[in-house]
């Protein structure tokens, strides 16, 4: 059982204020969904909790399990449980796909996984995403089509099996097709009922595959608008009109 | 032209096998100003007497000739003619030189492993001649290890059709002095490819020149070093196209850290009038890990015909990429393995291209133990 604490979190870029203040609470078994027009600070929001240096946290706390985050470097915070899904992942030349994730599977774990296993898993997990075994061997996110790197992200998702992840549009740019993939991807990682996640997403697309528990509506910086399932279809109906014209 | 005030080919011209015709340099010519010369332990000067040895020892693949020549050979210094003060030098210091010669058509059927030891007792002076008849392939190792001072020149002949791939490691002991050419001379249709590795010594300059004597010719030329503290890694190449339909292609990689690490790359490349139909591109990309290193990376490209097929530069210096670096530790990865994951990958990319497992294994393991300090 693990919770994810967002406390009254501030934070700037650049000496610019983008998020003002946010507050959310993420439960292991939970599913929130945080919707909410681009440029809001959804992705800020993702990047600040996973600890990217572009920005500065000014206020709040984030804790998982009572530990605060923000006190950890990177990869603390990833080994502590927390797992972010980026919106656009990295390409990363000359390291291979199988390289960095028995790495990270290392790391995540705190031993190497013997290799027979860690082959089978990978190549059970590909299989179920239908990512090419060839994959395996390419560089790290180079050359990736938009949909691939996606359903790299959600292998890792797997693979790394976090407490809490922050996916960070994983549907934007998917044909329906791939949406349906990664989205059973997200599903089969949230059957244990042992894990949150925080699903940041643009579109109420995803929401059909993957059932929140909760909406929060993000505008301007903060939550402006919280509620259940229905509210995700209010927003698919009426649109962010509202709350951008209300939050500016 | 970047700093240069004389077009390249004008830079390039001089040439003889007479020191005399070379003035000590003073560190103000284009040729020497990167290179700090009161390191260079008086190679440059004439005050370096050849009285120590570097001691060459040849495992060669069954059918190749290995000789040992006086400087009165024939085959002595047809293809290069020294271009700069301490290649004169050397050319004119040399006592034996090492002729290895591919007969005819003939693919050899191991790598030819040419180990240069270094006995850390005063300056030497080599000359190596590998010739490489028409339609035959071969592999060199040139493998440079322990203390020296040492000037030498490498000439490559490559006959028609024939396919030579070098590979030239500058393992050196922390206080060698290597100041190299290696000049390959390219017939018609000939393939060329060199990787050059240097990581250890005080200083090292090495010059990798191609020339063309008829069209098709294809040249590749990669290098990976490694700079630490108060290393001078100096590379400078010169690719002369002069015939038409040629090739060349340079990749050189670097990764440098600690203060007073140094590392110059010089990209010189001409098109003459006749080489219609070149197609050249060269790259130099190094990665500065530290505060305190620093890198010169200069390539020139001198275009001399209007009919070109390919001809480009580009030449990076900077970082580690912050995002990198998040990326791998945002999946758990500490940042100091996450750090040589990607100093790895960029060298590793140009090492997957040595095709001896053994040397590239060795290469690798190399990189890992600079990764690791
Ligand atoms: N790295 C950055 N540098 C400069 N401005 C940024 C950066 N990241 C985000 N911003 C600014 O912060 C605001 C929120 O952006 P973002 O968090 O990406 O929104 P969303 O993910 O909701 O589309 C935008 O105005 C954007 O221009
Ligand atoms: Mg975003």
């Amino acid at each position: 059982m693990s919770t994810l604490e967002i406390r009254d979190l501030k934070v700037a870029v650049e000496d610019k204020e983008i998020l003002r203040g946010v507050n959310l609470t993420v439960k292991s078994g939970e599913t929130h969904a945080i919707m909410g027009p681009n440029g809001s600070g959804k992705s800020t929001l993702a990047y600040a909790i996973a600890g990217h240096p572009k920005y500065t946290i000014t206020g709040g706390q984030v804790l998982l399990d009572g530990v605060d985050l923000l006190e950890l470097t990177v990869d603390e915070r990833a080994r502590a449980g927390l797992f972010l899904a980026m919106q656009y992942p990295v390409e990363v030349p000359g390291v291979s796909v199988s390289n960095f994730l028995r790495s990270a599977v290392t790391a995540i774990r705190g031993e190497a996984p013997k290799l027979r296993e860690f082959a089978k898993d990978l190549k059970g997990g590909m299989d179920a995403l239908a990512i090419d075994a060839a994959f395996a061997q390419r560089n790290l996110n180079e050359g990736f089509s938009g949909g691939e790197k996606k359903r790299h992200e959600i292998l890792q998702l797997e693979l790394l099996k976090p407490k809490i992840a922050v996916l960070d549009e994983t549907d934007s740019g998917l044909d329906v097709d791939a949406l349906r993939v990664v989205s059973e991807g997200i599903n089969r990682f949230r059957e244990s009922g042992e894990t949150g996640v925080l699903l940041i997403t643009h579109y109420t697309r995803i929401l059909r595959y993957v059932k929140p528990d909760f909406v929060h509506v993000f505008a301007a910086g903060k939550i402006v608008e919280e509620g259940g399932p229905e509210l995700a279809d209010k927003l698919e109906a009426e649109g962010y009109e509202a709350y951008t014209k209300a939050a500016v | 032209m970047g700093l240069n005030e004389k077009p390249l080919s004008t830079l390039h011209e001089k040439s003889s096998y007479n020191l005399d015709d070379f003035e000590v340099p003073t560190g103000r010519e284009e040729q020497w100003r990167f290179t700090p010369l009161s390191r260079l332990k008086g190679l440059h000067n004439g005050t370096a007497a050849a009285s120590g040895h570097v001691i060459v020892d040849v495992d060669a693949a069954p059918e190749v000739t290995v000789e040992t020549v006086g400087r009165d050979d024939a085959r002595v210094g047809k293809a290069y003619v020294p271009a700069d003060r301490v290649s004169a030098q050397a050319y004119n210091s040399f006592e034996k030189a090492t002729v290895i010669t591919v007969p005819r058509e003939v693919v050899t059927s191991k790598e030819t492993v040419i180990t240069l030891t270094g006995s850390g007792d005063g300056a030497a002076y080599g000359h190596i001649v590998i010739k490489v008849e028409p339609m035959a392939e071969a592999i060199v190792v040139l493998d440079h290890k322990g203390s020296a001072v040492y000037a030498d020149n490498v000439e490559f002949v490559v006959g028609d059709g024939a396919r030579l791939k070098v590979v030239s490691l500058q393992d050196w002991a922390a206080d060698a002095v290597h100041v190299s050419h290696h000049h390959a001379q390219l017939a018609k249709d000939a393939t060329f490819s060199s990787f050059v590795v240097t990581l250890g010594g005080d200083l090292v300059r090495l010059s990798p020149s191609v020339s063309y004597t008829g069209p098709g010719g294809d040249a590749d030329m990669s290098g990976v070093y490694f700079v630490d503290a108060k290393q001078h890694l100096e590379h400078r190449l010169l690719v002369d196209h002069s015939e038409p339909n040629c090739k060349s292609n340079v990749d050189y990689r670097g990764a440098l850290q600690g203060e007073e690490a140094h590392a110059v790359w010089i990209g010189d490349v001409i098109i003459r009038v006749a080489a219609e139909g070149t197609d050249t591109y060269e790259l130099n990309r190094n990665l500065i890990l530290t505060d305190g290193a620093r890198a010169d990376s200069v390539p020139n490209l001198e275009i001399l015909t209007g009919e070109v097929a390919g001809a480009g530069h580009a030449s990076t210096s900077g970082r580690l990429d912050d995002e990198h670096l998040f990326y791998l530790q945002a999946r758990g990865i500490p940042f100091d393995e996450a750090r040589r994951l990607v100093i790895r990958g960029f060298l590793g990319q140009l090492i997957e291209k040595i095709e001896v497992e053994s040397i590239r294994e060795r290469v690798m393991s190399a990189v890992e133990a600079e990764l690791a300090r």
